[in-house]
């Protein structure tokens, strides 16, 4: 397995705050990797800390074999990550088909016929409401959107930044079987995630983040029977 | 929208009666006393006629509201705040007939309009140029630019002192002053490439300002508050003067009587098409990539940035285009004018170019040329409303925010069509 993505002893602050404390990990080709943890543990940090914002203190961020700590972000984006942010941030008065364009920026409009028809197949119900303006849909239906965005550019890496914020459940469900839907095509999936249950069943291998540490690995059957993951973020039962 | 219809006139006459009442206390003071030396008169009549006629249209507003009408009207305009609809994908614009009207009625114009009439549309379509420009960066990019007439002023000035200092005339200074205006964009949106809102609204304002009190006080570069004389336009090389020192004038080559007119004419008809060149531009870069770039910065700059999007070069294009554009605008009024001062560039230029561009509508190129035209071109018309004039530009921005806040024409979108293969 060659590795896609790892972080070495990362340190963020903020200020006088430290945020990240030595975070290491690794992310394999073809793999999904999970990251949860509990509200403020780091977990976004680490993710948009991958596109300079904010810029690690120290470590390195390793993709593809080269350090991308210190590159733009809107280099990283154009490099084959890309990410589907915390709260979908899609474009509200733009149509669904529009925002999907967006999507294409890093590649060109090259493949943007064919790549939304593969969207659409994906996701059916952004066919039905491609002309529509995103803000007129649902909440599933706009992190459904800001997935198939973040898929138009043809990534090496997907990263999500908890696609089940604010969602109800049954809908939960759903972006998680499309998410599964989507790693079967081949795809490498970097997950963050507050709803361990789901994450952790979708996911190979995990990490449990703990106060900017990373407390915890193993596989995703390994840390979803573990008492301690249980009792932290399973609800103990 | 159950509720029972009918006039319930006790309601209306409450209205009317505080709206009177409101009205006795706003205008009692200002209207009803008047001053005459060190006394002073009371005049209870213009202020009973001024409380009875807010009252009077108090009552029928009120009651309009109550009928059914009203009530399907007051629904609309307190559901109207949505952003752009989506027109169906095989949707054809009326424009394709509307167009080529315009452009034909806009080629007679100088023909057959009057020497005043002639500069009242100049001026229109210079603040047309204008609102084009701010429109791309307010409008499009959703960047709040409180100066721009700064660039306005460039674009003035760079014709008056590129005709004085390097004997650059009309045709040459017209793409130079447009590169110098984009320029200045550039330098003005660097530094402001982090601020939003309110506080880039303040930067640009001071950019304003700085560009006016040079302007004023270099004296020994800009002649300060005396003002310069710009150059009239040459075609080919004909001058449009009574007199020419070097070869021949317009009117001795055609063998025509000398007119005044004629460089109005002639100004009328670049600018015009002009106009329509930006305008073509415009309408092209909307649909192209970096339109939908800047609309999308304006909605949500962070997944701008997360897809990969350059956010410092999608705003400097936004600056740079529409700074030139209103460089281009500083030409035209310059040598529509032949003489210009700091004075022209104050900062309630600005106000009036942002007021172009809310009242057409954010985003849209039709409601920017309408609402150019409606500011413009009307209080030139209304001469004799002259002294309420600015009263009568706020009342109208009220008015326009509360029924319209989209304004006038509300920025629409193209659906796609279904392609072949499509799954259905």
């Amino acid at each position: 397995m060659t590795v896609l993505m790892e972080f070495k002893e990362v340190d963020v602050h903020y200020g006088p705050i430290q945020a990240l404390k030595k975070v290491s990990l690794t992310v394999n080709e073809g793999e999904i990797v999970t990251l949860i943890g509990a509200n403020g543990a780091g977990k976004s940090t680490l993710l948009m800390s991958i596109f300079g914002q904010p810029r690690i203190s120290s470590g390195e961020i390793i993709y593809r074999g080269e350090d991308i700590s210190q590159k733009s972000a809107h280099y990283v984006a154009s490099h084959g990550l890309a990410q589907s942010p915390e709260g979908r941030r899609i474009f509200p008065g733009m149509s669904v088909e529009e925002n999907l364009l967006m999507g294409t920026i890093p590649i060109g409009m090259d493949h943007a016929e064919e790549d939304m028809q593969r969207m659409f197949e994906l996701f059916p119900r952004l066919l039905e409401r491609r002309n529509q303006r995103a803000s007129t849909m649902s909440g599933g239906e706009q992190q459904m959107l800001a997935i198939a965005r973040a898929l138009m550019s043809r990534p090496k890496l997907l990263l999500l930044d908890e696609p089940s914020l604010g969602l109800a459940p049954i809908i939960v469900k759903q972006i998680f079987q499309i998410l599964k839907d989507v790693a079967s095509t081949g795809m490498t999936i970097f997950l963050v995630e507050q709803n361990a249950n789901h994450a952790l069943k979708l996911a190979n291998r995990g990490y449990v983040m703990v106060n900017g540490e990373i407390r915890m690995t193993g596989t995703g059957e390994e840390l979803l029977v573990n008492p301690e993951v249980r009792e932290a973020y399973l609800g103990g039962h | 929208m159950s509720q029972a219809v009918g006039i319930n006139f006790k309601k209306s006459s409450i209205d009317a009666l505080i709206a009177g009442f409101l009205a006795l206390i706003l205008f009692g003071p200002i209207v009803g006393v008047l001053l005459d030396g060190y006394k002073f008169d009371f005049e209870f009549d213009r202020v009973a006629w001024i409380v009875a006629i807010v009252a009077v249209g108090r009552f029928a507003v009120s009651s309009f509201f109550q009928t059914e009408k009203g009530v399907a009207m007051a629904f609309r305009y307190a559901n109207n705040n949505e952003g752009a609809t989506v027109l169906a994908p095989n949707h054809k614009s009326k424009m394709v007939w509307i167009i080529p009207l315009v452009i034909a009625v806009g080629l007679l114009i100088p023909f057959v309009a009057s020497k005043y009439v002639l500069t009242v549309v100049i001026l229109g379509l210079i603040y047309v140029l204008l609102g084009l420009g701010l429109n791309i960066v307010v409008g499009l990019a959703g960047l709040l630019d409180l100066g721009f007439v700064g660039f306005y002023a460039i674009g003035a000035y760079g014709l008056a002192l590129g005709y004085e200092n390097l004997g650059l005339g009309f045709w040459s200074m017209l793409p130079i002053a447009a590169i110098l205006a984009a320029v200045a964009g550039a330098i003005l949106g660097f530094p402001v490439l982090r601020m939003h809102g309110d506080y880039l609204a303040i930067v640009t304002l001071g950019f304003g300002e700085i560009i006016r009190l040079v302007l004023t006080n270099w004296a020994s570069f800009t002649h300060g508050p005396n003002g310069i004389s710009a150059p009239l336009p040459t075609l080919f090389g004909l001058e449009f003067k009574r007199r020419s020192r070097d070869g021949e004038t317009f009117h001795e080559f055609f063998n025509l009587p000398y007119d005044s007119a004629y460089k109005y004419m002639f100004i009328y008809i670049v600018l015009f098409a002009v106009v329509w060149a930006v305008l073509f531009i415009k309408h092209r870069l909307v649909k192209m990539p970096i339109g939908r770039a800047w609309e999308a910065l304006r909605e949500d700059e962070i997944a701008c940035r997360s897809l990969g999007l350059n956010h410092v070069l999608v705003k400097l294009s936004a600056f740079m285009l529409g700074a030139s554009t209103g460089g281009l605008a500083g030409v035209f009024f310059a040598t529509y004018q032949g003489f210009i001062n700091p004075s022209s560039f104050t900062f309630f230029e600005s106000a009036l170019i942002l007021a172009i561009v809310v009242l057409g509508g954010m985003g849209s190129t039709l409601g920017v040329v309408i609402a150019a035209f409606f500011l413009t071109v009307l209080p030139e018309m209304l001469r004799e409303f002259a002294e309420y004039r600015v009263l009568m530009f706020g009342i109208l921005m009220v008015v326009m925010m509360i029924w319209k806040p989209r304004g006038i024409v509300r920025v629409t979108r193209t659906g796609f069509a279904p392609r072949k293969g499509a799954v259905k």
